[in-house]
């Protein structure tokens, strides 16, 4: 089997890729998707900046094969904004709290986020700790990505509210 | 516009978000939205892929190399090998040090991971494929890891290129695998102070060998467009303009005809600085294949081979007075360079700047020895979020101070006290011969003590002593106290450059019609935010709002030359040249101003960001006015447009400085160190951007946490290399990283157009220094005195058991 | 790094999994979360031609507590692990031992059957099996077999796993209620392998610990069950100096090797350190 046909569906959309069963599923977002959001950082599942959601959860991409995310849903940095590619309240607050600087780790930062405040929407500074330990940063020293995510946390629990 | 002439001169700045504004980053939307545009994002048409052949030996002769099954491969379309390398005289190239550094292995391997073979394929995956076919038969070598050990007589010569040649491009060579001796300072004169010191400390401080493991790996495109014969490159470079002029010089394509493009940068630290033998093949690749062709490195290859820092093995000794006043230092440093000099340093300073090691302290008499040495190691030796070599003299100095102050019996923070140069002294020139610029080093180590309540945690510690002497507890506390000085901003042309490149930077500034502005620089940020701060340096000069002036680095066809960002030197050159190309603007929009208003230029004053007839505040052009005027309207005289150009060329470096004041608990039965505070005050100056200086020091502290408390890259003596992965490669997660407590003060450089000094590093240098001084604390009153980095669990745990802890 | 090119399979049911791995032999690996199987592969030591991919069988996912017995499919992931309100009410240490695994990430698609199977002696939860005497349950071409957690490790990689063979289900009885239990746990960082790890399991009643049961991880090619170290517990009422007996008989099965954590000498020595404090933790929560 050198090609095989992989229907997935990417950001909301279907898409129907061409690949060898071996295609890493970050190379399949970035070379053949041209989603160049998640990055490639270690190779090894170390580093985190590979970080999608993969049918709900957050996985590094580097470490799936193409193969095995037929008929899966994945979300990328790319298809967190809001309607109209408003950004999403994560994305905001780590530009209003200085949470990046050479930005490379954030995509994976901001999508693993996006999933830890769903998992749970009012985390403390522990659980944020502990929710990002799989993202590495080598620039920020995480203290403003941990106040960016308290700080999107209560921006998207305000609005929960004045929804209700 | 009246609106705009009823706001106040305050109100108006504010809205010019210039200097001291806390300006959010213009990068920041493209990053967050993964709009970034990083070299592997690159994707061109017909663009193909390289992978190396690496060696798995440390040393080994290479006896034949079999492309044949590789280039079987469906997709492989190419290998290249040191023998394809030689008619283009290019299986060679020269280093940044005065060294050469083999291409693609040439007969033999000097280092685990070095390059040996070139494969190149339609895709990467074809072209790891084909690196696993290519049969490369090797005969073994002993190897040499250990720098102690490269000049004995019977050390294996690792270059046989140059083994014959008794000059390098430092002096004199006394071995095969001796590189350079480098010295400074007034032997006689430090000796002297040694042998009739009524105190002498002396210490081995070693620097471990590490790596700055940015975050993005190096790699490159390179494109070879045949038609025109321009070669473009686009890859992870710090410093584009010198990689341009290079690339001229070795491979003899003119230098118009080659573009080198910085993309975005996901970090540097120094990484990014060197030219690596990938860069080379690429373009050979695509100048032989027409097509472009894309290297990027993994991170193994990246740990392994591109670009160490430190290894330093620095004895020292230093005098005294019993009642603690410093009179001499000498130190020898054992330099391990690997196997090749590839260190970036200025041409001159083959130890960097090393002989900033007397540090903050004024030290009558002082003197300094460098050898460097070649081993089976990877070469690099770059400054890794530092200026050259500074992070190595900062520790060594610090590390010293305190080895003195236990055997003065004395408190490690009151000896640096009465040792700091103090604020009168200013310009303050060392025994080692830098003329520091500008310091008030005890308001800064008074309010950093105050800010901790110094003797209460002595106190805490003295308590928590006795209670584990009573076997209350099993934990020791250590207080790390760490006053550095960096040396950056490099550098005055007189002195700095790099293979001849002298180390200036620019600024070119066009005004457009209706009031914005283009700013282009020779340097390029890898997440220092220049696109903010440049501007905000430039709102405050030109009276034009940052948010109406785009930053662009990186991209040597438009850019003015420079020679890059590393050793924080951007803001104290680049920034200045900016500066500088800002009041060219505003000297030549004082002259239109005085033809529109029909007044002599002496008769108006600038007023943020117009100029207005002294004592007539109604009559005034804004920067906005005079930059239509400046383009649209005949002015006798003044020829139109609004544009500068500034290359600064800095008359001194800059020299930053800081207090940091570290607590730290040690489980002597584990090893385990739980950093309980930190507080780090820096003075880098005047304050561009407040949040991103806060930035900046939290991530080089924490870069500082990496280094002191786990980073090695080791070799075992067979040469393989230990710590080649982030399994084992110590880069801490957000859970093993402390809280931050940042402060400043405000000494602004006297030579420096608006006073900044730079800050990037300073937390890396003054960090590792108030680690290390915090763990050796700990056991301070057992009787240690000095215990080598890295501080992991296991060391510490050493230290314990040497100390007679664990019962 | 990349991965050497493989035919790809997932079988709906184990016994197309059964009948892939019979058919392709010693050319097919089966692949769970992957996270020790596809790094090997990206680095090449691994290049298996045929990949049998168990994540479409649903019968091996999911967790049953029926009785005092629990049994855990192969594929439940760590983080369903951890989430699992009945498993972790049973047998709490199996929450704490998969929070120290890896990353958030790697534990969504991390499996329990993974992490056992492969007799990776840096693995988390064998240690954990051998303290809960766990049986493994193996189904192949020749039909399927139950092993014992504690006879199933035989060194580094080495299992009493047939080639052919799959791992499917793990069992075990629940502690008693009201029992104590601790994974003790030093790591460099968050995402290493221990730098030495101790599962500790007891009961007590009165005065008295009617039960301990102790195991290591890291500390030797496999994972180590400190029978001896539970045995001095065992009918003893746990006081300082069974505890140091105890400690010094974990202690002297310890064979670390020296790495990146450590010397030899000192993951050694760390071991009699951990499984004290694990024994301590473990009986200040045991009721």
């Amino acid at each position: 089997m050198t090609h095989m046909h992989v229907n997935l569906k990417v950001n909301g959309r279907e898409v129907e890729v061409r690949a060898e069963p071996r295609t890493l599923l970050i190379h399949l977002l970035r070379e053949h998707l041209d989603l160049t959001g998640p990055h490639i950082g270690c190779d090894t599942g170390h580093c985190g900046a590979c970080t999608v959601d993969l049918d709900g959860r957050s996985v590094k991409s580097c470490m799936v094969f193409a193969a095995q995310v037929q008929g899966a849903e994945v979300t990328t940095i790319e298809g967190i904004a809001g309607d109209g590619g408003a950004p999403h309240p994560l994305q905001e607050a780590f530009r209003e709290h200085h949470g990046l600087q050479c930005g490379y780790c954030t995509p994976g930062m901001i999508v693993r986020a996006w999933r830890l405040l769903e998992e749970n929407p009012d985390p403390d500074e522990e659980a944020i700790r502990y929710g990002i330990s799989g993202n590495l940063c080598r620039c920020t020293g995480y203290q403003n990505i941990v106040k960016a995510i308290r700080a999107a946390a209560d921006e998207m629990n305000a609005a929960r509210e004045t929804e209700q | 516009m009246s609106e705009q002439a009823a706001a106040t001169t305050e109100e108006r700045i504010e809205k010019l978000q210039g200097l001291g504004c806390a300006r959010k980053r213009v990068e920041d939307a493209r990053f967050t939205q993964g709009k970034g545009n990083y070299v592997d994002d690159i994707k061109l048409p017909g663009m193909v892929f390289g992978d190396f052949v690496r060696s798995p030996y440390g040393h080994a002769r290479i006896e034949g190399i079999d492309k044949d099954a590789a280039l079987a491969v469906p997709g492989v379309l190419a290998v290249l090998t040191a023998e394809d390398l030689k008619p283009l005289n290019l299986h060679y190239m020269p280093t940044l040090a005065g060294d050469v550094q083999a291409v693609l292995a040439d007969e033999k391997v000097l280092f685990q991971g070095q390059e040996v073979a070139f494969v190149i394929a339609e895709d990467r995956y074809a072209a790891a494929d084909g690196v696993e076919l290519v049969e490369v038969e090797y005969e073994a070598l002993p190897a040499l890891t250990d720098a102690n050990r490269s000049m004995d007589e019977d050390a294996p010569v690792l270059r046989e290129d140059i083994a014959d040649k008794t000059e390098g491009a430092h002096g004199a060579r006394r071995h095969p695998n001796h590189i350079f001796t480098w010295e400074a300072g007034d032997r006689a004169a430090a000796e002297q102070a040694l042998a009739s010191a009524e105190v002498v400390a002396e210490e081995l401080v070693v620097y471990q060998r590490v790596h700055p493991c940015p975050l993005e790996t190096c790699g490159c495109v390179a494109s070879m467009d045949k038609v025109n014969g321009k070669l473009t490159i686009w890859g992870t470079f710090q410093a584009p303009h010198a990689v341009r002029t290079v690339a001229s010089l070795i491979t003899n394509i003119p230098e118009h005809n080659i573009r080198i493009v910085s993309p975005d940068i996901g970090g540097g630290f120094g990484n990014k600085v060197g030219v690596y033998p990938g860069y080379i093949c690429a373009a050979v690749a695509s100048i032989v294949l027409g097509r472009p062709v894309k290297w990027i490195e993994d991170r193994m290859e990246n740990l392994s081979a591109t670009a160490f820092a430190r290894d330093y093995h620095m004895s020292g000794k230093i005098a005294a007075t019993r009642d603690g006043r410093i009179t001499g230092l000498r130190c020898h440093v054992l330099a391990d360079h690997g196997a090749f000099d590839a260190c970036a340093d200025p041409s001159k300073f083959p130890a960097g700047f090393f002989n900033i090691c007397t540090g903050s302290y004024d030290i009558p008499s002082a003197h300094v020895e460098v050898d460097g040495v070649y081993t089976n190691k990877a070469p690099g030796g770059v400054a890794y979020r530092c200026s050259f070599r500074v992070t190595e003299a900062s520790y060594f100095i610090e590390r010293m101070v305190d080895v003195l102050a236990r055997k003065l019996d004395m408190d490690p923070a009151e000896l640096r006290r009465r040792n700091l140069i103090a604020k009168d002294r200013f310009p303050y020139t060392s025994a080692l011969g830098w003329e520091y610029d500008s310091g008030d080093y005890h308001a800064a180590l008074d309010k950093a003590l105050a800010a901790v309540d110094y003797p209460a945690l002595r106190a805490g510690q003295k308590a928590g002593r006795e209670a584990f002497e009573r076997g209350e507890t099993r934990t020791l506390t250590g207080i790390g106290v760490a006053f550095f000085t960096e040396i950056v901003g490099a550098g005055p042309v007189k002195n700095c450059d790099i293979l001849g490149l002298g180390m200036f930077d620019s600024c070119e500034i066009r005004i457009h019609p209706t009031g914005s502005a283009i700013a282009r620089l020779g340097t390029i940020s890898q997440g220092q935010g220049h696109a903010t701060t440049f501007a905000q340096i430039l709102a405050s000069e030109i009276g034009i709002p940052a948010d109406r002036i785009t930053v662009e680095e990186g991209d040597t066809d438009t850019a003015p030359y420079g020679l890059g960002t590393y050793g924080s030197r951007s803001t104290p050159v680049a920034g200045a040249a900016t500066a500088m190309a800002g009041r060219k603007i505003r000297a030549k929009a004082q002259m239109i101003a005085a033809y529109l208003l029909e007044v002599h230029e002496d008769d108006l004053e600038w007023d943020a960001d117009r100029f207005q007839v002294k004592g007539n505040p109604e009559r005034v052009k804004t920067m906005a006015e005079i930059a239509f005027a400046a383009y649209n309207q005949a002015i006798p005289g003044i020829e139109p447009g609004l544009e500068a150009v500034s290359y600064y060329d800095p008359p001194n470096m800059t020299y930053p400085f800081g207090a940091y004041v570290c607590v730290v608990d040690v489980d002597v039965d584990t090893g385990v160190t739980d950093v309980r505070r930190f507080y780090a005050l820096d003075d880098c100056g005047t304050r561009i951007n407040p949040m991103i200086i806060e930035g900046q020091v939290h991530g080089g502290l924490t870069e500082a946490l990496a280094i002191a408390m786990g980073q090695e890259i080791a070799y075992d003596e067979t040469g393989n290399v230990y710590g080649g992965s982030l399994l084992d490669f110590f880069l801490p997660t957000a859970v093993e990283t402390p809280t931050w407590e940042t402060d400043f003060t405000t000494t602004p450089s006297p030579h420096h157009p608006i006073g900044a000094k730079g800050v990037g590093e300073s937390p890396n240098v003054g960090g590792v220094s108030a680690f290390s001084n915090a763990v050796n604390d700990a056991f301070a009153h057992l009787g240690l005195t000095h215990a080598q980095m890295p501080h992991d669990h296991w060391r510490v745990w050493e230290t314990a058991e040497r100390l007679g802890l664990h019962g | 790094m990349i991965p050497a090119a493989f035919d790809y399979h997932r079988p709906a049911d184990l016994a197309g999994a059964v009948r892939l791995l019979a058919e392709h032999g010693d050319e097919a690996l089966v692949v769970a979360g992957g996270h020790s199987l596809i790094p090997m592969m990206k680095l090449r030591m691994a290049q298996p031609g045929h990949l049998v991919d168990l994540r479409a069988i649903e019968s091996l996912r999911g967790v049953r507590v029926e009785g005092g017995t629990v049994t855990i499919g192969a594929m439940t992931t760590q983080a369903e692990v951890i989430a699992s309100g009945p498993l972790v009410d049973a047998c709490p240490i199996l929450r704490e031992a998969a929070l120290q695994i890896a990353d958030p990430q790697i534990r969504n698609l991390g499996t329990v059957g993974g992490n056992a199977a492969n007799g990776d002696p840096g693995n988390d939860l064998p240690a954990v099996m051998l303290a809960l005497d766990a049986r493994y349950t193996l189904e192949g071409a020749g039909g399927r077999r139950e092993v014992a957690a504690r006879e199933y490790y035989e060194g580094a990689f080495a299992t009493a796993r047939e080639d052919g063979e799959i791992l499917t289900a793990i069992r075990f009885e629940a502690p008693p209620a009201g029992h104590g239990c601790a994974y003790e746990k030093q790591k460099r960082k968050v995402g290493d392998y221990a730098t030495a790890a101790a599962a500790v399991i007891l009961a007590r009643s009165g005065g008295t610990c009617t039960h301990a049961s102790i195991a290591l991880t890291n500390l030797a090619d496999r994972p180590l069950l400190a029978a001896e170290a539970g045995a001095a517990l065992a009918g003893t009422a746990a006081g300082e100096a069974e505890i140091a007996a105890a400690c010094a008989a974990a202690q002297a099965i310890a064979e670390p090797v020296s790495d990146g954590r450590g010397s030899a000498a000192f993951r050694t020595r760390l071991t009699g350190v951990i499984v004290r404090r694990a024994i301590e933790r473990a009986l200040a929560t045991a009721a």
